[in-house]
């Protein structure tokens, strides 16, 4: 297969994940759009790393899947400790840092 | 071959990522989330990625999705109502532009001046993307971010344990500024007996730092209560004291 339909299937996930933060408001919901953009890009990197015959860019893919661990982690522990201050659980409700 | 498996992978992946963003209820979106990373991974085969894959399904599709089933399962994964109240006019705002990004991603992808895009890639050796190459690119060449990215996991694990501990975390103001660094580092309780059968500290604490019932109106009344007691006590030792003084003056008179 040509590298170009790895490209585009990569597009098409990255758009859904990035239309997915738009609409959705709950933010286990936008965390796992966040996800889908996340892999959109690991399939480019990977992708380009084959057309070029290097490895070098799954390196820079594994270091993003260990940057989307960490970003979970940490959302995931966010919503925990909006869960646990009774805070609602919605993204558009949640707008105290809007100043 | 690699053809049906490609256009078979592609479809999975596709139809995952539709399903994370169109079903409604958050324990469903983190299923189709799950068939999404296995169908990825098939793709990433297909590139001759064979590490990255499987870390791809033990990391992401094995701890990952537990951790997100967790934090539904806790959270009350309540069917979330997909959309009118934030607005029509906004949903097909940003359908118009992920249509928008998408056609423009696609152009920019496939008009590119990069010829190699047509075509299937070089014919690589048989060790590519192998657990060898990686670790052997990890440990030379890429040592640094190696190391910095191990330092960024624990961070954010320490990170998520602090946001997301017991007591503690985050608070309200009023209750911060009772914060000493050390009830930060260790409160006097913790590891006790006393944390262990969910028992209220002895000395008083800001409410967010107490164990205990989930009620806040309850866990006020009982330190008023304990706060109550001691005064009481405090009070009679004072008497007593002054009783005992009392009686070696008078002895002290008699002799």
């Amino acid at each position: 297969m040509d590298i170009g339909w790895y490209l585009t299937v990569s597009a098409l996930i990255f758009t859904i994940g990035a239309a997915g933060v738009l609409t959705r408001r709950s933010p286990l919901v936008v965390l796992l759009c966040l996800e889908l953009m996340l892999n959109a890009a690991n399939l480019a990197l990977i992708a380009f790393a084959r057309m070029h015959g290097n490895a070098e860019g799954q390196i820079f893919a594994i270091i993003v899947l260990v940057v989307a661990a960490c970003e979970v982690t940490v959302g995931l522990g966010v919503i925990v400790a909006m869960r646990r201050r009774r805070l609602p659980i919605d993204v558009d409700e949640l707008r105290e840092l809007q100043g | 071959m690699a053809e049906v498996l490609f256009f078979l992978a592609a479809i999975g992946a596709v139809a995952g990522a539709i399903g994370v963003v169109a079903l409604r209820n958050p324990f469903f979106s983190v299923l189709a989330l799950v068939s999404h990373l296995v169908s990825l991974a098939a793709l990433f085969l297909l590139l001759q990625a064979e590490f990255v894959a499987a870390a791809q399904v033990v990391v992401y599709a094995g701890a990952v999705m537990v951790l997100y089933v967790f934090v539904v399962a806790y959270v009350g994964g309540a069917d979330e109502p997909l959309g009118p109240q934030a607005g029509r006019g906004l949903r097909i705002v940003a359908a118009a532009f992920g249509a928008m990004l998408f056609v423009e991603l696609v152009v920019a992808l496939l008009g590119t001046g990069l010829k190699a895009v047509d075509s299937n890639g070089p014919v690589v050796q048989a060790g590519f993307g192998s657990a060898q190459q990686i670790g052997e690119l990890l440990l030379t060449k890429f040592l640094l971010p190696f190391e910095i990215a191990s330092f960024l996991l624990l961070i954010a694990a320490v990170g998520a344990v602090v946001l997301a501990r017991r007591r503690g975390g985050l608070t309200a103001e009023e209750d911060q500024a009772r914060y000493s660094a050390m009830d930060m580092l260790r409160p006097a309780y913790t590891g006790t007996m006393a944390e262990g059968v969910g028992r209220r500290a002895i000395r008083p604490s800001p409410p967010a730092l107490q164990v205990g019932t989930d009620d806040p109106a309850a866990e006020q009344e009982d330190r008023a209560e304990q706060e109550d007691r001691a005064e009481q006590e405090d009070r009679a030792e004072q008497e007593d004291r002054a009783e005992q003084e009392d009686r070696a003056e008078q002895e002290d008179r008699a002799e």
